[in-house]
């Protein structure tokens, strides 16, 4: 694994071999803080009105969970939603989400109820989510609920559900479209996680 | 000297690393290519085809009318007692790869046409810098023999003489989210001419762009070259100006053009009408979209039933 990080000056003007022995510690210290990650995360949302339901699916979330902070993040490419139909799929970017302005999706919080003590016990643990959600460009306080399971093997699975209102991400809709689309989005999340 | 390197080396990261972000971990995204999209907004500039496929799976159902002249005065209700029509039918049998076929009255006119995307403008992932589409198409008078404009009982008529055929290399870019530009050189073969000194094969180019003025209406602007001393002089070169207005699943295309017919022969070689003289026909496409196929797309992972997710 290499880690772009800033290493300081001063410590690798000495010798090439400092350097070496410098970059060969660093995954260590990463090993030892318990990050999962994945590249390919589930993020599906879903609009239901007597008038139509629109759904998608983006199989390319990216996500870092760091069990020790409890920190987390996710960041999903606007693009990557997959419609069922393509002409809503090109609606969705160029008239709604500025996919071009706006290429992603991302969240960034924390994690509350699971630390290093629970990583150590396969079970499903409920938790709290608290953090800033991203769309369109548009930062947003959100709190939640998840549930993140612990398999025997020591792998990572997190779920959670919640809703976003597109307006409170300016998002425009035309009156002549708003009776097809929900006024509170279903959007849920499906994670599972390999350590890092 | 190392042994205090490698205690730094411990110490540093745990502080820098907290205020990183953490997806910077991951590194670049190995996100596949990505191809520039919606460079128009449906598969026609106005008369002619633009660098746009319908997608795959996609019914495009489009039914086109230009009215008489502008010139026609009130007698005639400025061109709007007098129409053509075509309608048609396109599919998107791959995404790169569309097939269509279409119905015009002028002159009883039945068309069909192939278009496919060899090269694909790349928004990321990828370097390719345009899109190039390559598109085939055929015409076919229908009419009554006897009421063929080249009709004469003296002279025998070939089938194949009702046939004409269109080739076109469609270079195009999405500029911006705004501005798309694209070049179609071509050359359209007419199985039967109307004088022995006009060839059968006439080469022609043509420049077309849109400006998108609102996130669902563009401006369009569309003019056919046919290179010089290939037809009669009274025949002239199809100029169109339009907007698309984009309303969900419909895009209707309001334009004003010299031309009369709707399928590549009749606009490039055929065409008389000309702007000096207000020769301008007010004209509309109207494209309404079907999914009747639903490409397998990746699998959708385990989230929930959409029907158990409680309705509003």
């Amino acid at each position: 694994m290499i880690i772009d990080r800033p290493v300081q000056p001063p410590l690798i003007m000495n010798t090439r071999k400092t350097l070496l022995v410098a970059l060969a510690a660093a995954p260590l210290m990463l090993a030892a803080q318990d990050r999962f990650a994945t590249r390919n995360g589930h993020i599906r949302f879903f609009s239901s009105t007597p008038m139509e339901n629109i759904e998608a699916d983006n199989n390319k979330v990216t996500s870092v969970l760091d069990a020790t902070t409890g920190a987390i993040e996710f960041a999903a490419l606007i693009k990557a939603f997959q419609f069922e139909k393509a002409l809503m799929q090109e609606h969705f970017n160029e008239n709604y989400m500025d996919s071009n302005t706006f290429p992603k999706a991302t969240f960034k919080g924390k994690v509350t109820g699971f630390g290093s003590a629970e990583l150590k016990k396969p079970g499903t643990y409920p938790v709290q989510v608290a953090g800033d959600l991203t769309i369109h460009g548009v930062t947003r306080p959100h709190t939640g609920t998840a549930t993140i399971t612990v398999d025997a093997a020591g792998g990572l699975k997190a779920v959670s559900e919640f809703e976003v209102k597109p307006e409170d991400h300016r998002i425009e809709i035309p009156a002549v479209v708003r009776e097809k689309i929900a006024q509170q989005l279903k959007v849920s999340v499906d994670l599972t996680y390999t350590r890092m | 000297m190392i042994r205090t390197a490698l205690l730094f080396a411990l110490l540093l990261p745990a502080p820098l690393v907290a205020q990183e972000d953490l997806l910077q971990l991951l590194g670049e995204e190995e996100s596949g290519p990505v191809y520039a999209t919606a460079s128009f907004k449906t598969t026609r500039v106005i008369n002619g085809h633009s660098l746009e496929n319908t997608a795959h799976g996609v019914l495009d159902f489009k039914i086109s009318h230009r009215f008489g002249v502008l010139n026609g005065g009130y007698d005639n209700f400025f061109g709007l007692d007098d129409a053509e029509m075509r309608m048609g039918f396109d599919y998107g049998l791959t995404d790169r790869l569309m097939i269509g076929v279409g119905r015009s009255g002028y002159q009883k006119t039945v068309d069909g046409f192939a278009k496919y995307k060899v090269l694909r403008q790349c928004e990321s992932g990828c370097s390719m810098p345009i899109t190039l589409a390559v598109l085939a198409t055929s015409s076919m008078n229908t009419m009554k023999q006897t009421d063929l404009p080249w009709y004469d009982p003296t002279r025998a008529d070939y089938f194949t003489h009702r046939l004409a055929y269109t080739f076109q290399l469609i270079l195009g870019r999405k500029f911006n989210d705004r501005i798309t530009l694209q070049l179609n050189p071509g050359v359209v073969h007419r199985n039967l001419v109307g004088r022995a000194e006009e060839p059968n094969d006439v080469i022609h180019v043509s420049g077309a762009g849109r400006f998108k003025l609102t996130k669902r209406i563009a401006l369009n602007a569309e003019y056919f070259h046919v290179l010089p001393d290939q037809l009669p002089t009274e025949r002239t070169n199809s100029l169109s100006l339009g907007f698309d207005i984009e309303t969900g699943g419909h895009v209707f295309q309001l334009h004003f053009t010299n031309s009369t017919g709707m399928f590549e022969r009749a606009f490039i070689t055929e065409n008389t009408g000309s702007w000096g003289k207000g020769d301008i026909r007010y004209g509309f496409n109207i494209s309404r979209v079907f999914t009747v196929h639903v490409p397998k797309r990746p699998a959708k992972g385990s989230a929930p039933d959409p029907s158990d997710l409680p309705h509003r």
